[in-house]
Parts: structure tokens; sequence; C-alpha cells
């Protein structure tokens, strides 16, 4: 059975765990931890030591796993889709001059080359492709595998990589936490607004709404073109992906890049004047007509159910 | 400051995506194109940068004789030179296509200086590899960092901040380095008449590819997913649908 190292890093997670799953359905997995973490259910665990490694340092740690490739040989590493994963993984591409398929969703690895399929467009669309190389590198899309779940202690490793000093010149240096509100991640809803908002104060209702339900507020793209919301609240391609129990969309057309940030929701609610738009279509439920007269609606029929007037 | 920073040209889509009859590229027949929005922020922040601290801002791609009308998009906001990597249309694999501008940049940084700082987009709109500014980097021999939303240049260093979930990272880099943005790290501003007329006469240079294709990730087909069908019940029209929406919310277990 062919070996297959999955690097997961200093904080194993639900998507790196998702990663894991990919590994075994390709070989047999032992896992590239940094420093004390271990994974139950494998195997093998190698367990990166290094001072240098002590914060993220992407380069140092490409570094380290090109080493414990060249010395171990694997048939392919795996890392998740995530910011590190990918950023990680394209350094070890590099360093190895090895091809790297990012953002995976299925492999066929029943001969040398191996066939898989990968998303573009941030998920709007799937790429077949052929991936030839003597160590294969990937990255799991986030979410297109079941999380892994096992038991028992892996036999753990201890490698201890030379790392040149100069490496550390792309490392964290400093960290400035931000004192957030509910996280649009993590919202059980969000209420998202649109071109159809028309302005920074048009906002304030989908504050008022989002606030009485425990969510955050997201919106599109033109919104954040226009300054008239952070980016950090864009949902879509080059924004965040989210997956909330219900998304309010606002004056959103639908556009497919804004789409693949949502449509992961379990419920769509479209409010639009028009009944066309691809985001009405598209939704579980709509409500057709200006969201100026609709919003303030809602807002003081939920005050009035919560008795708060 | 000498600035570069690299763009690829793809299709915009609108709401659904319709592929050509062999299935290998975007049916673009309809569509207009553009550039990734983080490369926009990318020429956006690169021509900040010169106008802080004087200096140059090329636009480098590689792509096909049409890729011309997004470098003339650069310029006319204010970048001051182009240069195009010729293709004969079909798109390069990660590997190949980091060689070509890795090799076109050592030429330019021959006839001139270094470029002190190359920007990159986070990842290109289409094949989103994640990977292309990673690699220059490597192949030039320079640190590089992605994701960053922030930017600043202070002597021979650059201070580039990430966003996190609890706050933002900071990175310093020596220059000369690479720097990968994301949107979000500033509001591209437009075209304006003079940039626009600066455009249309400004000369793009435009040679072949020094090195040719043939990375080991090869595509072969594009596929649409399959889309769900979904049943929109509509809950009503104007402020009278209020309590229609508000059961809704209950029923989702929304109002406590
Ligand atoms: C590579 C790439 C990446 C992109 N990434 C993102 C991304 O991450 N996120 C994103 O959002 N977009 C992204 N976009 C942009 C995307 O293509 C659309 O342009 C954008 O999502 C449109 O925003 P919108 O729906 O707010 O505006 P519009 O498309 O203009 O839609 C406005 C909608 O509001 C409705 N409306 C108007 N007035 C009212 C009213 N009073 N009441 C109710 N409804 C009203 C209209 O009927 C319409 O449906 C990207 C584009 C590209 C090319
Ligand atoms: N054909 C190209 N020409 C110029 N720059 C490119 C090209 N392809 C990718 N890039 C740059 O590399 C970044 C990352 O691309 P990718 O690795 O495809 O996600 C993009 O945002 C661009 O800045």
């Amino acid at each position: 059975m062919s070996r297959v190292m999955v690097f997961v890093g200093d904080q194993p997670g639900e998507i790196e765990s998702q990663a894991i799953t990919l590994g075994h359905s390709l070989g047999s997995v032992e896992a590239v931890v940094l420093g004390d973490v271990t994974i139950a259910g494998l195997n093998r665990v190698w367990s990166v030591q290094h001072p240098l490694l002590s914060d993220y340092a992407p380069e140092a740690i490409a570094e380290a796993l090109a080493q414990l490739v060249g010395r171990e040989m694997p048939a392919a590493v795996i890392a998740a889709g995530t910011e590190r994963g990918n950023e990680v993984m394209a350094h070890l591409g590099a360093l190895l001059d090895l091809p790297l398929a990012s953002n995976i969703v299925s492999v066929d690895a029943s001969d040398d080359d191996w066939e898989l399929t990968r998303v573009r467009w941030g998920g709007s669309l799937l790429e077949e492709a052929t991936l030839s190389a003597f160590v294969k590198l990937l990255t799991v899309a986030p979410h297109s595998q079941p999380a892994f779940a096992g038991s028992g202690d892996p036999e753990v490793t201890i490698f201890t990589p030379e790392i040149d000093d100069s490496l550390a010149r792309t490392r964290v240096t400093e960290r400035v936490t931000v004192e957030a509100g509910i996280s649009l991640t993590t919202a059980p809803v969000v209420v998202s607004g649109g071109r159809g908002v028309g302005s920074a104060e048009g906002f304030a209702t989908l504050e008022q709404l989002a606030n009485l339900l425990g969510g955050a507020v997201g919106c599109s793209r033109v919104v954040t073109n226009n300054g008239w919301r952070s980016h950090r609240d864009q949902v879509g391609q080059t924004g965040t992906r989210i997956a909330p129990s219900l998304y309010i969309a606002c004056g959103i057309s639908g556009a497919i890049q804004h789409w693949v940030g949502m449509m992961a929701a379990k419920k769509v609610l479209a409010i639009n004047t028009d009944p066309d738009a691809p985001m009405v279509t598209k939704a579980d439920y709509a409500v057709i007509g200006d969201l100026h007269e609709i919003l303030p609606a809602i807002v003081d029929e939920v005050k009035r159910r919560k008795g708060l007037e | 400051m000498r600035i570069l920073t690299c763009v690829k040209r793809v299709p915009a889509p609108g709401a659904r995506i319709n592929l050509t009859e062999d299935q290998r590229a975007i049916d673009a027949r309809h569509l207009s194109f553009t550039v990734s929005p983080h490369e926009e922020c990318a020429v956006e922040e690169g021509i900040r940068l010169r106008e802080a601290n004087g200096g140059t801002v090329t636009v480098l791609t590689l792509g096909p004789a049409e890729s011309d009308e997004q470098l003339r998009y650069a310029i006319s906001v204010g970048a001051d030179t182009a240069e195009l990597i010729l293709t004969d249309g079909e798109e390069w694999d990660p590997q190949s296509t980091a060689n070509a501008l890795a090799s076109r940049i050592k030429d330019l940084e021959a006839e001139g200086q270094a470029f002190d700082l190359i920007l990159f987009g986070n990842e290109s709109a289409d094949a989103g590899g994640y990977q292309v500014g990673i690699r220059v980097a490597h192949l030039l021999g320079r640190p590089i960092i992605t994701g960053i939303k922030g930017l600043q240049v202070e002597q021979q260093t650059v201070v580039a901040r990430r966003e996190v979930e609890s706050g933002f990272e900071v990175y310093r880099l020596p220059l000369p380095a690479v720097v990968a943005v994301k949107e979000g790290i500033n509001l591209p501003r437009y075209p304006t008449l003079p940039g626009r007329l600066k455009a249309k006469k400004a000369e793009v240079a435009n040679l072949g590819p020094a090195v040719g294709i043939g990375g080991g990730l090869q595509m072969r087909m594009l596929r649409t997913p399959k889309e769900q069908q979904t049943v929109t019940t509509v809950l009503g029209r104007g402020a009278d649908a209020a309590p229609a929406v508000v059961d809704l919310l209950a029923e989702l277990g929304l109002l406590r």
C-alpha cells in the first residue's frame, strides 16, 4: 500500500481531518504535525520539531516537509485547501519543482498518472485534470470529504529538520487582536445586502434585523466597492464563504461569484424587486418588492412577536 | 521604488457558466473580460506605493493577444509600462506560467534594475491554483507572503498584514520581496479620461514566451457541478409579506 503524508500543522481542525479522509482513499496515512500534536486512529505521526517553527512560517515549514519527503519518499503529500495549506504546499511544490493540484474534490489513483477533479472559479466549475509526478502534491477542497474519526494512539516519530535562519524571513512577527461581534462564518443567520440597499446608511435596517436574530451582516462586492461596508463582510469568491442556517439576500442579484460564497447555506430567502433575478429563482423562499419597505416591516413584526414593543 | 504587478485575463461570467462545445473553456462569446479582483487591488497597491515613494509600476501578463485589454486597463488607472508574454490562447499550467513569468522578469531586471516589490493576486479568478506567485518568488530567490490585506514599506522592509478570524498577523519581509494580495487591501480607483487616452496610445511590449509549456498538471476537461433544482416558495409581495417571513424565522428556530 502506498504511503501518503498528510500535513496538518499545529492546529488540526475539521478541514484538516477531511484531508486525512481523502488520504485514506489513496494509501496508508502518516500525518505530519508541528510540535506535540497527535491524531488518533493513524498508524504514524511525524512530529516536526524546530525552534523556527514555533509560529507560522510557511517557507520554513515547506523546507522541513521537503527534507522529510526527500528522506521518506511517500507517494503523495496532501494538505487541506485552507489559506495555510495551499500556501505551504505551493512552497513545497516550488522547492521540489513538482506540480501541485490545489482544491481537489476526488482522485482516481489507479494508474501512475492520477486523474483528478479540482474546483475552479471558487467552486462554480469543476476541472478534470491529469497529475503526473514522482511525488504527488494535492490540497483538498474544504467540505468535499467527510471528517476522519479514528481511535488508538499512533506511533509518534520526532523529525528535526535543518532549517537555515534566513527562512525565518517569512514568519509571523506579531499578532493583533481585533474585537469583533458575531462572526460571519459562525453566525446561524446572515442578513446580507447588495446594490439594492443603495447606501451605507441603508444597512441600518439589516443591522437591526441581524441583531434581533443573533446573526451577522454580510454584503456583495458592489457594496464593498462602493465603500458602504468593510471587505470583512463580503460574501463570495473573493470574500468569505459561509454556511449559515438561513441566508437572507436583500437586493442581491445572485451572480455566480456571489453564489459560491453562500451556496452552502441550508436555506436562502431572497428579497428582491425582480422576480426573475437568479438569487430569487435559486432561493428556497422569496419576497418580491422593495427591501426598504419589506425589511422595516419584518423588523417590526419580529419585535412584536418577541414582546419588545 | 520599482514595482511589478502580474495579472491574468479571465472572462467575467454572470449568473451561470456556459462551456464551449469541446468543454475546455468557458463560452465567452457574450461575456466581457476582466482580471481577478485581487489583481485589481494588486495594481492599485502598486500605484499607491509609487505615488508615495516615487518610481515605476510595470504590469505583466501571460496570455492571448487580447490580454492587451487588461494591460491597458492597468495603464489607464496609472501603471507606467506593460508587458505581454504572448501565448496561442490555451491556458498554461501553473509551473509553466511561473517559469515564463520569472524568465521575463529576469530579462527586464537585466535591462534595468531589480524590482523592489513584485505583486500578485492571491489566486487567479479562473484556475485558482494559489501558487504562481510563490513559484515565481522561488525562481527569483525572494521571500513571498500571500493573503495580504495591508501593506507598508518602511525603508528596506515591507510590513504585511494578513487577516485571520481573531484579527491579523504581521509579517516583515526584506526587500526585494514578493507579496500576493487580497481584495480589501484597498479600493481600486476608476480610470480617468487622461488615463484612458494614455492607455490608448501606450506601447505594450509583446513577445512570445522564452520557455514552453510542460508542467505535470494538465487540464483535460471542464464541467459544471450538478445544480440542485429548487422550487422557490414566494412568501408574498411587499411589506404585507412580513408575517409570513417571521413565521418562517420561527419555524427555523431563529426567534429566540
Ligand atoms: C472574479 C470575480 C470575483 C468576484 N467575487 C465576488 C464576491 O466575492 N462577492 C460578490 O458579491 N461578488 C463578486 N463578484 C462580482 C459579481 O460578479 C457581481 O457583480 C456582484 O455580486 C453583484 O452585486 P449585487 O448583486 O449587489 O449587484 P447587482 O448585480 O447590481 O444586483 C442588484 C440587485 O438588487 C435588486 N434591487 C435593486 N433595488 C432593489 C430594492 N429597492 N429592493 C430590492 N431589490 C432591489 C435588483 O433587482 C438586483 O437583482 C466577482 C466578480 C468577478 C469577475
Ligand atoms: N497567465 C498569467 N499571467 C500573469 N500573471 C498570472 C498568470 N496566471 C497567474 N498569475 C498571477 O498569479 C496569481 C496566482 O495565480 P494562481 O496560482 O493561478 O492562483 C494571480 O493572481 C496572478 O497575479
